[in-house]
């Protein structure tokens, strides 16, 4: 799967695997963009219908399967500790956005993660080998995804870095995160996307393009 | 000043719709410096806590609260230590951990500690729980972070049995079961107020209508009207579980001083360094001054200014999260004992009077 799905008459379909901290925050924000959006957690999808009807009203709660299986983007809003549990099949030949970070005070270190030589999401993409995977949204506070949307063409749009080494799930994942309200700022690589991670330059902070890319660049 | 906990704030227990107004005071501890700008000792530290905690008292701030944590810069490891110092020698005010990491303690030994609180204070015990936002105490006491939402999970639950008194049968995973078992001291007049902490989950949120906890948001940066939805799901998940409503708390940073120009400038330069500290070890970027006044600001949330912009902020705030308790977390690495002594006072006499008039 590589084709770039913009030339699609509506909109991608999102699944939001996680309904955690950031799970209903991601869904909110999607469909207020005009995505259809389903969400699941580890368990039934009544577990989290109320969660949903109140966070997100408009997603349609659903058994992770279930919310994959006619998904064009998979986002993936789990805890990263939870992630050496997740059954890569469950994604197989998705566009699955890593959202998670290798953030060892606040996780604890992680044997899977614990490798300098890699990025967190290079080592998500070995082990969902049969998936497509775009890093972004690791580097905005979920406090902050809702309230800091701008429409396009604004001054005070906030740059989001998105990294990925297929060029049509990148372009497919950028339209989304612009649909919703930032400036895209893509990197043709999971390895370029190091720079998106904890401790990086553009980590935690809210900046405007040109000054994303001259942090990326420095 | 009264010689009784009010019955004002001694209610927690679900009631109808309405809930009294509690406004409290909650501290981490944090080591404070001398007129020369240097760390006083942990244990001075902890001494001029406990004079923090009986001027809070005399002041008629309503619960103050003190939150566990286990490093050189928040040495407050055994809160209740220090609520019974502050206990033996006050009436009124109601004390309480804000919060403690129950994922790494044991619930029946937290349950013993507070309940004898309880009976030290006079019925002036509550406790929070949660998970912890900073995750020392797990090496501390052996516990393995894999194991984060199980213990907190299985532990919510044994405290929630504990708290009904009576003799405790239970089993889980991660803990030894109970038999029939007696865990004394017994309280003498029911269950003390319990909390659980929220920042952002809301199957925590869930979790706490569950067993029957009421629910504390801790909003410590960003919009506060983010968080209404949160009160709303508690509220609705209560009514689908058949249960009254139950209290709903918000703990936020802020700090007092006479005008807004003297507490932004007392706070800032310390707030700044705190959360320096932290970004560095979590690898984030560190506030600036645009994003201080921000958080200081109408949609942030940092109370910090005189006591009419704290008051004024406490009471929008409140109505729109349909909260009916504000614990603000006072102090922040490096200010004063005396700034915060002034802060509490300030607090007491000033802002919570103006809470109770606006939203009156």
């Amino acid at each position: 799967m590589t084709a770039s799905l913009s030339s699609m008459p509506r909109l991608p379909r999102i699944a939001v695997l996680g309904a955690g901290h950031t799970g209903p925050v991601i869904a909110r924000v999607a469909l207020a963009a005009g995505h259809p959006v389903t969400i699941a957690a580890s368990g039934s999808p009544e577990k989290i219908a109320l969660i949903t009807q109140v966070l997100a009203p408009g997603a349609e709660p659903r058994w992770a399967a279930d919310a994959v299986a006619d998904a064009d983007v998979v986002v993936l809003a789990i805890p990263l500790h939870k992630f050496a549990a997740f059954d890569p099949a469950l994604v197989a030949d998705k566009f699955v956005v890593d959202t998670m970070n290798y953030w060892p005070p606040i996780d604890g270190v992680q044997q899977m993660f614990d490798d300098p030589r890699y990025g967190s999401s290079e080592i998500v993409q070995r082990r969902l080998a049969h998936s497509t995977v775009v890093k972004t949204l690791n580097h905005i506070g979920y406090h902050e995804l809702e309230d800091d949307r701008r429409p396009a063409g604004s001054l005070e749009r906030r740059a989001l870095g998105v990294a990925g080494d297929d060029p049509g799930a990148v372009k497919t994942v950028a339209e989304v995160i612009e649909g919703i309200g930032y400036a895209a700022v893509q990197l043709d690589s999971l390895r370029a996307g190091r720079l998106l991670q904890p401790g990086g330059p553009v980590f935690g902070v809210s900046l405007r393009q040109t000054e994303f890319e001259q942090a990326l660049a420095a | 000043m009264t010689t009784a906990p009010s019955d004002a704030v001694r209610a927690s227990a679900a009631e109808p719709t309405t809930f009294p107004l509690v406004l409290g005071l909650d501290t981490f501890g944090d080591v404070t410096n001398d007129d020369d700008n240097r760390p006083l000792s942990h244990a001075q530290t902890i001494r001029n806590l406990v004079e923090q905690g009986v001027l809070a008292d005399q002041v008629g701030v309503d619960f103050f609260g003190i939150g566990e944590h286990h490093t050189d810069d928040y040495p407050l490891s055994a809160a209740d230590v220090v609520l019974g110092a502050i206990a033996a020698r006050t009436t009124r005010v109601r004390l309480g951990s804000a919060v403690t990491v129950l994922s790494s303690d044991d619930p029946v030994r937290v349950f013993q500690r507070y309940s004898t609180l309880n009976a030290v204070s006079g019925g002036r015990a509550e406790v929070i729980l949660g998970r912890g936002s900073s995750i020392d105490s797990f090496p501390l006491f052996g516990y393995d972070l894999a194991d984060y939402e199980q213990l907190f999970e299985e532990k919510a639950q044994l405290f929630a049995e504990l708290l009904k008194g009576g003799p405790v049968t239970w089993e889980g995973k991660l803990r030894a079961p109970l038999h029939n078992q007696d865990v004394v001291p017994h309280t003498e007049s029911g269950p003390f107020p319990a909390w659980i902490g929220v920042g952002g989950n809301p199957q925590s949120v869930i979790r706490a209508a569950r067993y029957g906890y009421s629910l504390m948001l801790a909003i410590i940066r960003g919009s506060p009207a983010r968080f209404a939805p949160f009160s709303q799901l508690f509220q609705q998940a209560l009514q689908q579980l058949g249960q009254a409503p139950r209290p709903v708390g918000v703990h936020s940073p802020g700090h007092v001083a006479a005008t807004d120009e003297q507490a932004r400038e007392e706070f800032w330069p310390h707030y700044r360094e705190a959360i320096r500290r932290v970004a560095r070890t979590r690898g984030f970027a560190v506030p600036t001054k645009e994003s201080f006044l921000y958080e200081i600001g109408p949609r942030g949330s940092l109370y910090v200014g005189s006591p009419e912009t704290v008051a004024q902020k406490i009471a929008a705030n409140l109505t729109v999260l349909g909260a009916n308790r504000f614990e603000m977390k006072y102090g922040m690495g490096g200010l004063s004992h005396e700034a915060l002594m002034t802060a509490i006072e300030l607090y007491g006499t000033q802002v919570i009077p103006r809470v109770r008039e606006i939203l009156s």
